[in-house]
């Protein structure tokens, strides 16, 4: 596999405009004969929709949903990112670019970063002019926050809302191009494979989901804006339907899966309360702006919270890191939570909770500043809990929440295969071993509105086509291959629900590949997800049939997480060093914190397919830092 | 916290397709939590029948956390049901006790054909946001983001019609289906920006039409899509609408190619609440 990130010459800052001047154009009259196929219409894909229908290609985008509009960025909560300096607090784009680096615990690519840096200004300029209705403060102009792992105010945000006001933002610019002809969506389809012809991404084979038919599409260039994987640990933030699949087709095609055990935690969920739970809830981190994280000084502590006095309580994070407080990244908060619940300092019913506590806030700012600014969270941790965070502290919880490993991408965002473009948290690039909070939603828009409008006229421009039809072999094979695969699950006569065998492996990666990894735990697991997925290819229970059948969706999506789960404990195992979201107990400082091994594992580790019961291949792009040397990472 | 458990007696519409007939099946869930979702207690439901080898409840949800817009039926006759501005996804079955019997269909309008059971097709909602509800500007041709001030409580006043989730369930607790919650939260939330205003006359005319076209219904002031939207969003928005709708059909009848700038000093409405 040839890893060539085609980095553009010139200094950091100059890169992005060098690549611009370099790269080929597509006249506006050719255009509208190059056919781009666009699976997903969260952030990214419904900015790469509409920025490239803006320019007059014709795009078809494929969803999942009933409507693009359900996307999973619309839950993303507190903010975007960006370097504009509105407060003038000593942000500048090498802050963010410096930030999201060493956030991301100096394992992505130095490039990449800065031009997102770059990008981010031009991103809230957009979606201001789209009608996004960013918070204000009273002069009119806009306001921001604080987020984690940042020591000033660059986050934008729509109160808890910003998510569903950037991916609403997003879709109405992509709904305008359907007005305007040069979209065209697909709803209700699902990727099944990728296919390629003469070495290059040719098109998709997409399942109808409600009536069950295999179609084929063709086009010169497919994008993958299929999201995340955290989904593999079964219990998650993610939505129900968020699937590894599309990308796992394109990983068997020939793309190189990059980083997949780069898995973020996020320290502030809603802990789970049964067998029964389907899903985590979030509860933004920007909530850590103003609540205060604690435990009670003493194991066991069963009183009511509001009962603990003062100096019985412990606000480790305040403590631990004094600099950056409660607003330390993700990946050190929940740590820092796991240690503590595994004195036997947690709280609530199981034990497995930290409090976030908003007396202070309520006390200094009063509670309808609170409420102006949380609202809408605070309401839904009362629906789920029962319980008014307005007079009781939070229980939180971290959860599986983002997956910086995906695909791996060039420079352009192009994968291993030529004419397949990965975006948004699909791909691996830009956030390394830990993303920092806000800055999904600004990867997915640069993604899609800035960086895909240009790179893929280069492509497509200095790119010689040959003919690829539906009817081509490559078309039928790849659909029989499904047939097959479909009419094989639908055969098994077994036990158990693809549910349960989902649980199952998520109970299995939770326990051994969640915080915290050991060598003899990713063993053990290396040992039972093969097992389990045994077991789903005998044991499975299936009803119904070919068409609209919401059992078989489910069983296909396990089916991709069951091969999948075995790459990421891998990848997991082969990277011995503790970095980022990454913590692996053999490689820790004597105070527990991650001890980062820049000398042998300074690489991107890049996976390739060699077929059905072979090993997978891995392929290393080594990590230069030109501008930013690697330290060790500290918040204290 | 003792997990007291509960059984339930479920009522539930089962219909193949549009076309075909359907009817209530009622089916006993047991075992039942108070911490559980409803839409937990359906999983359970379902785990259940598929181990029983028997098609399950056919039903839609993703995010589970009221924002997806996806989720959406009617419990005991309430569109989301029992909770004020919640959807299903939310709704605890700690509002339920033993012995319940709980009734769940789809969400009924002319506009949104059953697919299955209780899943529905929403897609006219994207028809109407495909007539204009967006701001027409390309991808980096933008000012920067702080050249238009916007007070502080019109921005607000725009986020709270901003927040529609698109669930539909305003057209199905409407008496006529209308979706004029929907289409005048859209046409507030950008009118109210000045960003939206150059488009605002064709925003609205268009929008409308094509609202008209899709089957849905008239507002006759039942109040009903108020009560019941997930998101809080007041029916001010369908008063809105409908002044824009005024004040657009009068000034393109008068001159339809007025300039720009004669259009954004005329258009500027008084605030409706």
């Amino acid at each position: 596999m040839k890893l060539d990130s085609k980095i553009p010459s010139g200094h950091i800052e100059q890169k992005w405009d060098n690549y611009k001047f370099n790269a080929k154009l597509v006249n506006p009259a050719n255009r509208k004969k190059f056919d781009v196929i666009i699976i997903g219409s969260g952030l990214a894909g419904a900015s790469a929709a509409a920025s490239l229908g803006e320019a007059g290609y014709n795009v078809m985008v494929f969803t999942i949903h009933d409507t693009p509009r359900r996307a999973h960025s619309i839950a993303a909560q507190g903010g975007i990112n960006a370097a504009k300096n509105y407060k003038y607090d000593g942000d500048s784009v090498y802050r963010l670019f410096y930030d999201t680096l060493k956030g991301g615990d100096y394992r992505a690519r130095e490039a990449n970063v800065y031009r997102l840096a770059q990008i981010s200004t031009q991103i809230i300029d957009h979606c201001v002019a789209t009608g996004v209705p960013f918070a204000r403060e009273y002069g009119g102009l806009l306001d921001t926050r604080s987020f984690g792992g940042a020591q000033l105010q660059r986050t934008f945000y729509a109160r808890g809302q910003t998510g569903q006001q950037l991916l609403l933002g997003a879709y109405s610019q992509m709904m305008r191009q359907v007005a305007n002809g040069s979209v065209k969506v697909f709803t209700r389809r699902e990727m099944m494979d990728l296919v390629v012809k003469n070495g290059k991404a040719r098109g998709i084979i997409a399942r109808n989901l409600i009536t069950g038919e295999l179609e084929s599409y063709s086009a010169h260039a497919v994008l993958l804006c299929t999201g995340g994987y955290s989904n593999v640990f079964y219990l998650s933030t993610n939505a129900a339907t968020c699937n590894v699949s599309a990308a796992w087709a394109c990983y068997k095609r020939g793309a190189g899966f990059a980083n997949p055990c780069f898995t973020q935690i996020h320290p502030t969920c809603i802990p789970r309360s049964g067998q029964h739970q389907s899903k985590l809830t979030l509860m933004s981190e920007s909530l850590r702006n103003d609540g205060r994280v604690w435990v009670p000084k003493n194991k066991g502590d069963k009183r009511n919270p509001n009962d603990i006095p003062e100096e019985e309580r412990d606000y480790y994070l305040e403590r631990m890191y004094p600099s950056f407080g409660n607003l330390v990244p993700r990946d050190i908060a929940s740590r820092a939570a796991k240690k503590m619940i595994d004195e036997g300092r947690g709280v609530g019913p199981t034990g497995e909770a930290v409090y976030l506590d908003f007396k202070d806030a309520i006390k200094k700012q009063g509670k309808e500043k609170i409420k102006e600014k949380y609202g809408n969270l605070f309401d839904m941790y009362y629906r789920i809990t029962d319980e008014d965070a307005y007079s009781v502290p939070m229980r939180i919880y971290p959860a599986p929440h983002y997956t910086m490993g995906g695909l791996w991408v060039d420079y352009e965002l192009m994968s291993t295969i030529p004419g397949l473009f990965v975006l948004g948290e699909a791909n691996f690039s830009d956030h390394g071993a830990n993303r920092l909070g806000a800055s999904a939603l600004m990867q997915g828009l640069s993604d899609g509105y800035f960086v895909i409008s240009t790179t893929l006229p280069n492509y497509l421009a200095s790119t010689k086509f040959e003919d690829a039809k539906i009817e081509d072999e490559e078309f039928k094979n790849s659909k029989n291959e499904i047939k097959n695969k479909i009419n094989k699950i639908l055969s098994i006569k077994g036990n158990k629900t693809p549910t349960e065998i989902h649980r199952e492996l998520g109970n299995i990666m939770w326990e051994y590949c969640g915080m915290s990894r050991t060598e003899e735990g990713l063993k053990k697991a290396l040992a039972s997800v093969p097992k389990l997925k045994e077991e789903f290819w005998e044991n499975l229970k299936m009803v119904g049939g070919e068409d609209f059948n919401q059992t078989l969706e489910k069983a296909l999506r396990v089916a991709d997480f069951l091969e999948f789960a075995e790459l990421l404990l891998k990848d997991a195992l082969n990277r011995k060093e503790s970095c980022g979201g990454h913590f692996r107990e053999e490689s820790k400082t004597v105070d527990g914190e991650a001890r980062r091994d820049d000398e042998s594992f300074s690489y991107v580790a890049v996976w390739e397919y060699k077929g059905e019961k072979k090993e997978p291949e891995l392929n290393k792009e080594k990590l230069e830092f030109e501008y930013l040397k690697p330290t060790t990472r500290s918040y204290k | 916290m003792e997990n007291k458990k509960f059984n339930i007696t479920l009522r539930v519409w089962k219909q193949k397709s549009e076309d075909s007939k359907g009817r209530f099946e009622t089916y006993n869930v047991e075992g039942i939590i108070p911490e559980m979702s409803f839409l937990e207690m359906l999983d359970v439901l379902n785990e259940k029948l598929i181990k029983e080898g028997k098609e399950p409840v056919y039903v839609e949800s993703d995010c589970r956390e009221g924002i997806c817009g996806c989720c959406g039926f009617v419990i005991n006759g309430d569109v989301h049901g029992p909770d004020e501005h919640s959807t299903v996804c939310q709704l605890h079955m700690r509002r339920f006790k033993e012995g319940d019997v709980v009734t769940i269909e789809p969400f009924r309008a002319k506009a949104f054909p059953l697919i299955r059971d209780l899943v529905i097709d929403r897609g006219a909602l994207d028809k109407i946001i495909t007539a204009g509800g967006y701001i027409s500007v390309n991808v980096g041709s933008a000012p920067d983001a702080n050249t238009i001030p916007v007070d502080k409580n019109t921005a607000e006043k725009a986020m709270d019609y901003a927040t529609c989730i698109g669930c539909g369930a305003c057209v199905a607790a409407c008496p006529n289906s209308a979706a004029m919650l929907f289409t005048g939260a859209k046409i507030s939330h950008l009118a109210s920006l000045p960003q939206g205003h150059p488009e605002r006359t064709k925003r609205v005319l268009n929008m409308i039409k094509i609202m008209d076209s899709l089957g849905f219904g008239n507002c006759s002031n039942e109040y009903e899509c108020e009560a019941v939207c997930p998101k809080e969003i007041k029916i001010s928005a369908i008063a809105k609408m409908n002044r824009e709708f005024l004040k657009a059909n009068f000034l393109s009848e008068e001159d339809p190619d007025l300039p720009p700038v004669f259009h954004q000093s005329t258009v500027d409405v008084p605030e409706d609440e």
